[in-house]
């Protein structure tokens, strides 16, 4: 967690040419660039970000997109936002609140006034702070007329200072202003001591030979906004945040998404196969169908279906057929996947289907988070329909998850389910990259033989309940499957009452044995206690903070994450109990809580807010508080 | 779809049946259908296990379960959808699709159109029986407009689709239409779609005996057919009647009927099924019974790249520019840092 800056240090010093002015370390920082949609805000956070994993701190980052892509300039509603944490040591979250907002107009700093920390830094670009622009942000007066309020507010002219800057790269007059968010960007780096050339590199390599003139541009306004924030008298200080003591090895940034790309290209080498990605474009979802679609030297097949339906219908094709397979989504598009999804089950055919979660019901909020898809994941479908569930704790962990989620496809042929959300997979962190030559590799078999002396039994099982993968091109072992019940071995079609109560016992059967394939769980703290904090999927990060403060606050209080969903950990039962109150934490109304209920029989209460956003830390540390005094 | 074979495969008809019962009712069309199948993929050399039969819901898509290939049988609509993704995993395998009006046109209308669009190489035989057979007699997108069935006791309210329109509308390379009951003819449009390299689309006149008998009476029935259909064949003139007497011509855009008492054959409309342009295939889908007769045969067959083909295009392309991709490099691309 970031310590906030003290009132003591905000007195202006004064200084004389070629003096440093001083610097201040701190543990942690928490930064935020918002503007209008148009102002570059997500490209010059992500830089940040990257620059700041590039030095070696441990980052979170959380992009905080507007709802409606092209909202009219100005408003509040077309703000757009990201935000990094980084850190010398771990940390879980991209921050509660910010240390410094950089606000590019005055909806920006209406929208994003309220994430700032009492006495925090607030960089705004005073040229926005016209009479059009405060209109559209519906201020009936300049705000930067007087006191903001507890905040170290700077006022930096960054429209003219860009323009000033980029007049002799030869940049068309229109373009210049495209360029401000790398003046800002170099204010913020000067401010927290960050290199310029990991961005300078990027800039080279993005706009170098197809626009030299942006080039120039970028680069000649990013180093003003570095040498502004040197020389002009409205910063009096520099922050210093040193390296984090991460593990060692070769890290880079992932997002949830990447990281879920990322995962199905390396499930499909470790099962010496090729991948088949059908999927039909969702926020926030569309990201792995981009990824994966730059990656057909990997001999990755994506296909952009006509809709979800079809996007699931042919991934059940591609699986029969014997690739490795997959599709991804969001929920409304889950919705429509559920009767394929059906027959996958049925079928008992081995695929991954990723639901990267957002707010519903219905269309509801595309590119806000939320957690209320669980039951849907693990119930959400007609008839006795089980299938694992697998949810990734972070944005590195869908990576595992993923991976994961096709061993346990693979060697129990079944469709699998890998929950995400709209947090986990746009945010990023550092990865430590795996070391592919140390995976274990997937093992996939498919049969050439009958499996009995009366021909091929496409129903026969395995100790594991798992049916044989004959793909078709193999000779003697035709045979046909499809979304009528099945009778019991010979895979023919029964309508047989005792065969339908067998078969429906057996699919059940296989589900709730499977072994996970990674750690069911993530524990913060000791085996019992007062209270246990229980959480799932991506509020890893938030809840784990939580906990730590709670824990150094000297209370008796652990924390459980589930990764594995359906089925749930064989242990948890027990893991539970040995606490006196259960406190299960999630962005929905409790269907963790539910689905924990159902299966212990224990008395869990729960701590759930749905506003799209990922969780407040101090939220949860209240919450476990009242949960603590409660009787 | 250069039909797959391993070696030469002499297998007669009988041996792609399966051994599960047939469970259609007597007399239905759908019996004849699945006899010309097993000729034809015989005739052809066909490999049972190369090939595969994928259907959707409704009587017709019981047809996988007694073809003793590889089979898959679906969920309501969904049979193209699982064909794409068949295809595109495994381009070498046959793959039909067995379907009917319903599951076709009204619940897998979407899939059917994108599937042609993009020449997935997979062949499409619907049954139109012009009712729903399965759920017991209800109107289907083919039915006549006013016909009255289970749900539409005072005639369905419902304009027709016409499934060669819309199989042309969405780009089919391949068109054609035959009937059940003329197994001659249904024998060589199914070995022409077999041999059609890209999506084929068949429809089959097909008898529901139960609920919607008699429906193709004026197609099927030797007796007057030849007056109510007309035979197509690349290059020839549309000719038709008990004596060939009648003829199709265009006056302007528009067909009509002729005696060729009047009118030479060389001034009628010459069938080209190769024409780039669907305009004139097009036209011949809306020869509706009874102002015309009804064309039989292949409306269009032409060929340019296949789905499959295009796709394993791109991945040899990006192949031979990037390099086989190697994934250890590929995890540790973006910006890497190290921490010792
Ligand atoms: S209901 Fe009609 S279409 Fe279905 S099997 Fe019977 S006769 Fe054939």
């Amino acid at each position: 967690m970031s310590s906030s800056i003290s009132p003591a240090d905000q007195g202006v010093l004064s200084k004389g040419p070629g003096e440093r002015k001083p610097v201040a370390k701190l543990s942690s920082v928490s930064i935020r660039f918002a503007g209008d949609s148009g102002d570059g805000m997500q490209l010059a956070g992500s830089q940040f970000g990257d620059t700041s994993a590039l030095i070696g701190n441990d980052i979170s980052t959380f992009p905080d997109y507007p709802a409606e892509i092209r909202a009219p300039a100005g408003t509040l509603a077309g703000v757009s936002g990201f935000q990094i944490q980084f850190s010398s040591s771990d940390i879980y979250t991209p921050g509660d609140e910010v240390d410094a907002l950089v606000a590019m107009n005055p909806a920006a700093l209406k929208t994003n006034l309220k994430f700032v920390k009492s006495g925090g830094i607030v960089i705004v670009n005073e040229d926005a702070f016209i009479e059009h622009e405060l209109k559209k942000a519906g201020y009936t007066e300049n705000p930067l007329s007087k006191p903001l309020g507890n905040y170290r507010v700077i006022k930096v002219p960054i429209n003219k200072m860009n323009e000033l800057a980029v007049k002799d790269a030869g940049l068309p007059t229109k373009q210049v202003d495209r360029c401000k968010n790398f003046f800002a960007l170099g204010v913020a780096y000067w401010l927290y001591g960050r290199p310029l050339e990991p961005t300078l590199a990027y800039i080279e390599d993005k706009f170098g030979t197809k626009l030299p003139a942006v080039a120039r541009a970028n680069a000649l306004t990013l180093r003003a906004g570095y040498n502004y924030g040197e020389t002009s008298e409205l910063f009096d200080q520099q922050y210093q945040v040193d390296k984090a003591k991460l593990p060692p090895g070769t890290y880079r940034k992932v997002t949830g998404n990447e990281a879920v790309a990322l995962g199905m290209v390396t499930a499909a080498k470790l099962a010496g196969k090729e991948l088949f990605y059908g999927s039909y474009p969702i926020t926030p979802a569309t990201d792995i169908l981009h990824t994966l679609s730059e990656l057909k030297h990997f001999r990755v097949v994506t296909f952009q279906a006509e809709d979800e339906i079809c996007a699931m219908g042919a991934t059940i094709g591609a699986a029969f057929g014997g690739a490795l397979a997959a599709t991804g989504t969001s929920g409304p598009g889950l919705a429509l996947k559920t009767e394929g999804i059906g027959l996958a089950v049925i079928t008992e055919l081995p695929m991954v289907i990723v639901n990267v979660q957002r707010g519903g019901p219905s269309t509801g909020l595309p590119t806000k988070t939320e957690q209320a898809d669980l039951l849907q994941a693990i119930m959400g479908r007609n008839g006795e329909c089980p299938l694992p569930v697998i949810a990734a704790a972070s944005p590195s962990d869908c990576f595992n998850a993923t991976v994961e989620a096709f061993r346990i496809a693979v060697r129990y042929m079944t469709p699998v389910m890998v929950l995400t959300d709209g947090y986990v997979g746009n945010s990023a962190e550092p990865w430590l990259v795996p070391d592919v030559s140390k995976m274990e590799k997937i093992k996939v078999e498919h049969p050439t033989q009958a499996n009995d002396a009366k021909g091929f039994m496409p129903y026969m099982r395995n100790e594991d309940g798992a049916r044989p993968w004959a793909i078709p091109g193999t000779p003697g072992l035709e045979h046909r499957i499809g979304g009528l019940e099945k009778a019991d071995v010979t895979g023919t079609v029964s309508y047989d009452p005792a065969n339908h109560d067998r078969m429906t016992n057996l699919r059940a059967a296989k589900v709730a044995g499977v072994k996970p394939a990674g750690v069911p769980y993530l524990w913060t703290g000791k085996e019992s206690g007062e209270l246990l904090l229980v959480g799932w999927g991506g509020t890893f990060g938030h809840i784990k903070q939580a906990t730590i403060e709670l824990q150094q606050a000297g209370l008796s209080v652990a924390a459980c994450h589930l990764r594995y969903m359906n089925p749930l950990p064989e242990d948890l039962g027990d893991k539970l109990r040995k606490f006196k109150r259960v406190l299960v934490c999630e962005i929905n109304l409790g269907q963790l809580r539910m689905w924990l209920r159902a299966n212990y029989l224990i008395d869990a209460k729960g701590f759930n807010v749905v506003r799209g956003q990922p969780f407040v830390v101090h939220e949860i540390v209240d919450a476990a508080k009242s949960a603590l005094a409660s009787k | 779809m250069s039909v797959a074979t391993s070696g030469p495969i002499s297998l007669k008809p009988a041996d792609f049946a399966s051994s599960a019962e047939v469970r259609w009712c007597p007399g239905c069309g759908d019996y004849s259908i699945l006899a010309t199948m097993k000729r034809v993929l015989a005739k052809l050399g066909s490999d049972r296990s190369k090939t595969v039969f994928v259907s959707g819901i409704g009587c017709s898509s019981r047809f996988p379960y007694y073809m003793n290939t590889y089979g898959f049988h679906s969920i309501h609509g969904r049979a193209p959808t699982i064909a794409t993704g068949l295809k595109l995993a495994r381009p070498e395998l046959d793959v039909w699709i067995i379907t009917g009006d319903g599951d076709a046109l009204s619940i897998g209308g979407n899939h059917f159109i994108h599937m042609l669009r993009r020449n997935v190489d997979a062949k499409i035989i619907l049954f139109n029986n012009r009712i729903y057979g399965l759920t017991k007699g209800q109107y289907s997108p083919t039915s006549l407009k006013d016909q009255k069935t289970k749900s539409s006791p005072m005639g369905s309210p419902d304009y027709p689709i016409r499934p060669i329109s819309m199989a042309l509308g969405a780009e089919a390379s391949f068109a054609a239409r035959t009937v059940d009951s003329d197994v001659r003819h249904m024998e060589s449009v199914f070995e022409r779609a077999a041999k059609h390299v890209g999506s084929a689309f068949i429809e089959v006149y097909q008898n529901c005996v139960i609920f919607n008998d008699g429906a193709y009476a004026y197609a099927a029935d030797k007796a007057i057919k030849a007056e109510h259909t007309v035979y197509l064949e690349h290059g020839k003139p549309l000719v038709f009647g008990k004596d060939s007497d009648k003829g199709i011509r265009l006056n302007g855009l528009q067909p009509e009927v002729v005696s060729l008492k009047d009118v030479k054959a060389d001034d009628l409309l010459i069938h080209d099924e190769k024409a780039a342009d669907p305009t004139l295939a097009f036209l011949l889908s809306r020869l509706r019974h009874p102002e015309f007769p009804e064309p039989m045969g292949v409306f269009r067959a032409v060929e340019y790249s296949r789905y499959s083909e295009l796709v394993g295009q791109q991945i040899k392309a990006a192949v031979a520019k990037k390099g086989e991709g190697d994934l250890q490099s590929l995890l540790r691309s973006n910006e890497t840092w190290t921490v010792e």
